[in-house]
């Protein structure tokens, strides 16, 4: 019997759909004022300096013009949102204490099986607040540090207040000023010199309020010669108010240390995601990112990658899906600011039913960074004739020793390709999709297991539509 | 009495409202091997593409028939799984698809049954084996930097794993050398079952030499002008296709 097959209009997002109650045990009013800001900072006990930094912050997000070179952001009314909202549950470090409800929403995105079968360490924040915080006793003892930020600054202030947003500063943008601001959340990450930790650790990010703001902050320390895996996934359930993430990334990977980041973002299609990922590598160091960028309303996304050691390294591969109603800009950003630095970019897009993907990246040489290298490809797929792709690669080269390769291809799926597949028996859904996973396959394999399997689901039910 | 697989009358078929056959009539019946041939641009390939289902292409008039099925509006993959094969002039390159993963769910569409793993790759392995290709190339991307004779060999493996009951073959012998013709005549002839049928558009009749065929026609200009049984080969050996039409 041949499956019974429906069409349909989006791709079944019901799992991520699942909706809470609303239920908080604290919520601060909608819209952004000092005194919300005051409020979340008493909320969470913080030092002085902290707040300080909150508050020259908010005046930098005042003084900030919204960026205008991306997709109009006009959807965006802060007035409308509710920047903090503190779930009905403290830091917990074993599930069995973590409230039915919110455990179950975290059992369905499949987190407890993953943190038995394949990572050290889990983190889970729901809505404002780290919910779950969990790693393997023998990394603890190997001095590796993965709590949440807000303990974080109470444990580990002085490493906190040395690194916190020296990276990506609030004066940065608008979305990294509201970022410092009103950020809560997020994992801290310190990896000891010489320490390897085995397999990933994983935070997972869900927003379950609806029309709030989710502002984690990650910061991610690797010492000289250690090494690690970090993901993170992000979704939330679809409501018919804009929600907003504007998280905040700040990976430091020391001498000959290596970092590899992968998110997997599938944000309901109502968010703006508005988030900032940066790096800074020391001599002979690794920064590996894999992004997967498929939900959402709006994207903004370039993680940037700092080389200022000589030798350092930054490796970036991007994936990105924009369908019906989606604008997604995503890209990377690469300073070389040492000699032999090299890096390397790959990222595909594909944009079907009216979506509109762009890929933007800067590679900048500066005049130290001779002998260095960067290769550039970037492709694009369009599923039809109403969707659409554009790239957008910039060089800016200040010295004349290095290497350095661009390849942009863009380009819609072929109909003579899909008459081929389908001379062998396959359904006209079934060649489209198999020439997308084809597409992605180079980037599916760099994927973490469950994420490739993920994806691979994602791409069967937008374009075959199959249920059951 | 065999049963026509296939039958067309009348057929005329537009593309880009450029007529390319013009009453076209043609009948194959079970188990025949039919040759086709023809100067460039007469329709051959337009013909092979049309009874693939090429949606590019409008039948302004005319039917065809496959097992006695009204198949005009049948969809290219349901043609397929009715047993009707294609191998492709220039076969399309399909990046990240490995020949092996491809065969595996094309035999499962058109088998419409699950494809046991084992067997499967036993027999694929096999197959190959007799084609002289590189084990190698089952994980390969399929067609995606093979040469002009691995894309051939690309498509007899395919068929011969598919087992279709109407075999397509679009000059499948063109930018070959010799002994690639030979061996690829070869493993037809060798895989081929008796009720196959197969339609073979070809220059060249090194392809044939394994083959019994039973009748060849000329196609010119949209047309069939002349019918006959292998015999007529030679004839147009020698004299060209100019003279089938006096």
């Amino acid at each position: 019997m041949e499956k019974e097959k429906t069409r349909l209009e989006d791709v079944s997002r019901a799992l991520y759909d699942i909706k809470n109650p609303d239920v908080f045990q604290f919520k601060t009013a909608s819209g952004l004022t000092e005194d919300i800001v005051r409020e979340i900072s008493s909320q969470k006990n913080e030092p002085d300096w902290m707040l300080a930094h909150r508050l020259k912050s908010l005046e930098n997000y005042h003084k900030i013009k919204m960026p205008v070179w991306g997709p109009s952001l006009e959807e965006l009314n802060m007035d409308d949102i509710v920047t903090y909202v503190r779930p009905k549950t403290d830091l917990k470090n074993d599930w069995k204490d973590v409230p039915e409800d919110i455990k179950n929403t975290f059992e369905r995105l499949g987190i407890q099986k993953a943190e038995q079968e394949s990572l050290a360490g889990v983190g889970a924040q729901y809505d404002s607040e780290v919910v779950y915080h969990n790693m393997r006793e023998d990394l603890l003892k190997q001095g590796v540090v993965y709590t949440d930020m807000e303990n974080a600054v109470q444990e580990y202030e002085h490493i906190v207040k040395e690194h916190f947003m020296k990276l990506v500063p609030p004066s940065d943008h608008k979305f990294a000023a509201l970022h410092g601001a009103v950020w809560s959340g997020g994992s801290f990450v310190y990896v000891p010199e010489g320490v390897h930790v085995d397999f990933p650790l994983q935070s997972y990010f869900r927003l379950n309020a609806p029309g709030a703001g989710q502002f984690e902050h990650t910061l991610i320390i690797v010492e000289k010669n250690a090494s690690l895996h970090f993901i993170e996934g992000c979704s939330a359930p679809k409501y018919n108010q804009i929600n907003l993430h504007a998280g905040c990334v700040e990976l430091f990977v020391r001498e000959n240390a290596k970092l590899r980041y992968s998110t997997i973002e599938n944000w309901s299609k109502n968010m703006m995601n508005l988030n900032t990922k940066r790096a800074l590598v020391d001599k002979n160091g690794t920064i590996e990112w894999i992004s997967g960028t498929f939900g959402s309303h709006i994207t903004m996304l370039y993680p940037s990658s700092i080389l200022r050691g000589e030798g350092a390294k930054s490796e970036f591969t991007g994936i990105t899906f924009a369908s019906k109603g989606q604008h997604l800009d995503t890209g990377t950003k690469v300073v070389h600011a040492a000699k032999n630095t090299s890096s390397t970019i790959h990222s595909k897009s594909i944009s079907k039913d009216g979506g509109k993907s762009v890929y933007r990246s800067s590679v900048v040489m500066n005049e130290n960074a001779t002998g260095s290298k960067s290769s550039v490809i970037c492709e694009s797929l369009m599923m039809d004739a109403i969707s659409r792709a554009d790239t957008i690669p910039v060089m800016d080269i200040r010295n004349d020793e290095i290497d350095i390769g661009h390849e942009a291809k863009i380009g819609r799926i072929s109909d003579d390709a899909i008459f081929y597949l389908m001379s062998r028996g396959l359904t006209e859904q079934e060649a489209k999709a198999m020439i997308v996973r084809g597409f992605v396959e180079p980037i599916a394999k760099e994927l973490p297991l469950e994420y490739a399997v993920e994806m691979n689901q994602l791409i069967t039910l937008e374009l075959e539509g199959t249920i059951g | 009495m065999q049963k026509n697989i296939l039958e067309i009358k009348d057929l005329q078929v537009e593309i880009e409202g450029k007529n390319i056959l013009r009453g076209l009539d043609l009948s194959i019946k079970e188990g025949e091997i039919h040759v086709i041939m023809g100067p460039n641009g007469a329709g051959k390939s337009t013909l092979a593409n049309v009874i693939m289902g090429d949606p590019r292409y409008e039948i302004t008039e005319g039917s065809l028939f496959y097992q006695g099925e009204d198949i005009k509006d049948d969809r290219t993959d349901e043609r397929a799984r009715k047993g009707i094969f294609l191998s492709f002039q220039a076969p399309e390159e399909i990046q990240g698809v490995s020949l092996e993963n491809f065969i595996k769910a094309a035999k499962g569409a058109v088998s419409k049954e699950p494809v046991k793993l084992f067997p499967f790759k036993e027999e694929l392995k096999e197959k190959m084996e007799s084609l002289k290709m590189d084990p190698s190339y089952a994980k390969r991307y399929l067609n995606v930097g093979f040469s002009g004779g691995e894309k051939k060999k690309s498509e007899i493996l395919q068929m011969m794993m598919l087992q279709p009951k109407l075999i397509m073959l679009d000059e499948t012998d063109s930018g070959l050398d010799v002994d690639a013709v030979k061996l690829i005549s070869e493993n037809i002839a060798r895989s081929r079952q008796e009720h196959q049928s197969m339609l073979i558009i070809t220059h060249v009749t090194k392809i044939l030499q394994k083959l019994d065929v039973d009748y060849v026609h000329v196609l010119s200009e949209g047309k069939i002008i002349r019918t006959g049984d292998a015999s007529i080969i030679e004839e147009i050996s020698n004299d060209g296709f100019m003279a089938m039409s006096r």
